[in-house]
């Protein structure tokens, strides 16, 4: 096993640009493939902070008898992913308004009636709060006909999902295109490398070396190109995200979220990623090679 | 059909026939090869002699007829094994077939790294066997430095570093000067009375002479009867 690893090693060293370029090449894919990773786990972290806690308010029609309040209430709280439902009748959201604008009484001063309409607060399951049951809901809540109109404050966050869904998949092409060319750059790389020991490798089977033997110096060294472009692709990246993030955190929301680097987790996969391509480089190439 | 193996025989060659293209290089050529015989293959260049050895090592595949080594049927031999039957033999190469980049060190030691052996006896294998041959000081230097003789004795050093059964060597004093030829022919002799089988393909008459065994003529492809 030493053996094949000096002989992997020897190789590098003897094919130093193009193993410089082959591990770059892989260094690049994963710096863009990490960099989308990143920034979503970012943006989802702050899509999630912000669904945390949606308020949807269902606005009655002003004919609405309050006696009919209680059972509209029973129907609302039996729809799906509903934690619970607080009637607040206009008398209190104009008391709440006035709390909320203490500093400025003489709006209120005027006022001869109240403008506001009976309102339902709905707060929903931690759990549902994703945008199609928040839909979903408000839907059901806009065909009720004592409701007048439904409002929650994160309506344009559907379309937030929906661009990052996109962006998300672009990422994914994006990689995936990166990986697929890397894998070939290692191909052509060990093909060229194993061109060079042509002679060798002959003589080696003539003198009873096994295919497995042969091969297994080219794998060690696809393998290292993977894992050490890998290493130097989220390297680049975490330098990157160090003199980024300083600058977005101060300048931006700083108490809102923070921004984090990706998790060992995902650390640990992408690595892993690279050194399978860098493995499938060398299968490739080794694929039709050495037969007799 | 094969006849029984007579129980003495290590290598048994069956009415081979072997074509290059449309052209014959050997035809109908039957031997048998006892344990610790020493066979000389003379004849002309261009008879078939090497042809013949590449045959033995499955580096050419019969056109027709049947091959055994050591009980091995190299017809049927599936590609996995290949290796364990070169490993049966030691493969003295009439173009030496020595790596250039690697060391003479280096370049006996991996047919017993080939082997998969442990690093602490392939060292001392090696360098017995390096001195064996007389060669224990140029361990270090690279085979485009040598002469002919010394590439021929680390070739001889490779092909019995690994205690092969059969020693394959094709034109061995080729190209060698006389003292140079003198010694791997003592070199052939000594692993000869180690109890190895001896295979040599030569046109060289004195080495014919010097290092004794039953001779086969070949001539276009053809054994020519004893005269
Ligand atoms: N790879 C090959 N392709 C075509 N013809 C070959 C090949 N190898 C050998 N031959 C032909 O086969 C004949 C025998 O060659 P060879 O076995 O090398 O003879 P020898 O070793 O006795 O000099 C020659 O006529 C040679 O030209
Ligand atoms: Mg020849």
């Amino acid at each position: 096993m030493i053996l094949h690893y000096k002989r992997a090693i020897q190789d590098i060293l003897d094919h130093k640009f193009l193993n410089a370029v082959t591990i770059i090449t892989i260094a690049i894919s994963i710096l863009i493939v990490s960099a989308f990773a990143l920034f979503f786990v970012n943006t989802s972290d702050i899509i999630s902070s912000w669904q945390k806690d949606i308020r949807i308010m269902a606005y009655l029609r002003p004919d609405i008898p309050r006696a009919d309040i209680g059972a509209l209430k029973f129907k609302i709280q039996d729809f799906d992913a509903v934690k619970n439902v607080k009637f607040i009748s206009k008398e209190e959201g104009l008391q709440m308004l006035k709390d909320q604008m203490k500093r400025q009484p003489s709006l209120f001063v005027d006022l001869k009636e109240n403008p506001l309409p009976d309102a339902f607060e709905i707060r929903m399951i931690p759990t549902s709060q994703i945008q199609e049951k928040i839909e979903g809901l408000t839907t059901s809540l806009e065909a009720l006909p004592e409701i007048n109109d439904v409002e929650y404050a994160h309506k344009w966050l559907a379309r937030f999902t929906n661009i990052f869904n996109l962006f998300k998949l672009t990422g994914f092409a994006l990689g995936g295109l990166f990986s697929v060319a890397a894998v070939f750059i290692v191909a052509n790389t060990i093909r060229l490398v194993l061109y060079t020991r042509r002679e060798e490798v002959e003589i080696m089977r003539l003198v009873g070396a096994a295919d497995s033997f042969i091969k297994a110096p080219f794998y060690i060294e696809g393998i290292i190109q993977g894992a050490l472009g890998g290493t130097i692709g989220l390297a680049a990246l975490f330098v990157t995200f160090l003199i980024v993030s300083s600058n977005v955190q101060q300048s931006f929301a700083p108490d809102l979220f923070t921004v984090r680097f990706l998790s060992i987790k995902v650390y640990g996969a992408l690595i892993f990623c690279s050194t399978c391509v860098g493995w499938l480089g060398c299968y490739l190439s080794l694929k039709h090679f050495l037969k007799p | 059909m094969i006849d029984t193996q007579s129980k003495n025989s290590i290598i048994q060659i069956f009415h081979v026939y072997k074509k290059y293209g449309g052209k014959n290089a050997l035809t109908d050529v039957t031997l048998d090869i006892p344990k610790n015989d020493s066979l000389l293959i003379s004849g002309p260049s261009g008879a078939g002699k090497t042809t013949l050895l590449k045959l033995l090592y499955l580096d050419e595949k019969v056109s027709a007829g049947q091959i055994l080594v050591d009980g091995m049927n190299l017809a049927r031999i599936s590609s996995k094994r290949i290796p364990f039957l070169r490993r049966k033999l030691g493969i003295i190469f009439q173009d030496y077939k020595l790596i250039p980049t690697k060391t003479v060190f280096d370049n006996v030691a991996i047919v017993l790294e080939a082997m998969g052996k442990q690093r602490r006896l392939i060292q001392k294998k090696v360098r017995s066997v390096l001195r064996t041959v007389g060669m224990e000081e140029r361990i270090d230097s690279f085979p485009p430095i040598l002469s002919g003789g010394e590439q021929q004795r680390v070739a001889v050093a490779r092909a019995v570093v690994g205690d092969p059964i059969i020693i394959l060597a094709d034109e061995p004093t080729g190209s060698l000067d006389s003292d140079s030829a003198n010694i791997i022919i003592e070199l052939l002799k000594k692993f000869h009375t180690r109890g190895t089988t001896l295979v040599i393909a030569t046109h060289d008459k004195e080495l014919l002479n010097k290092i004794g065994g039953r001779i086969v003529h070949l001539k276009q492809g053809c054994v020519q009867p004893s005269a």
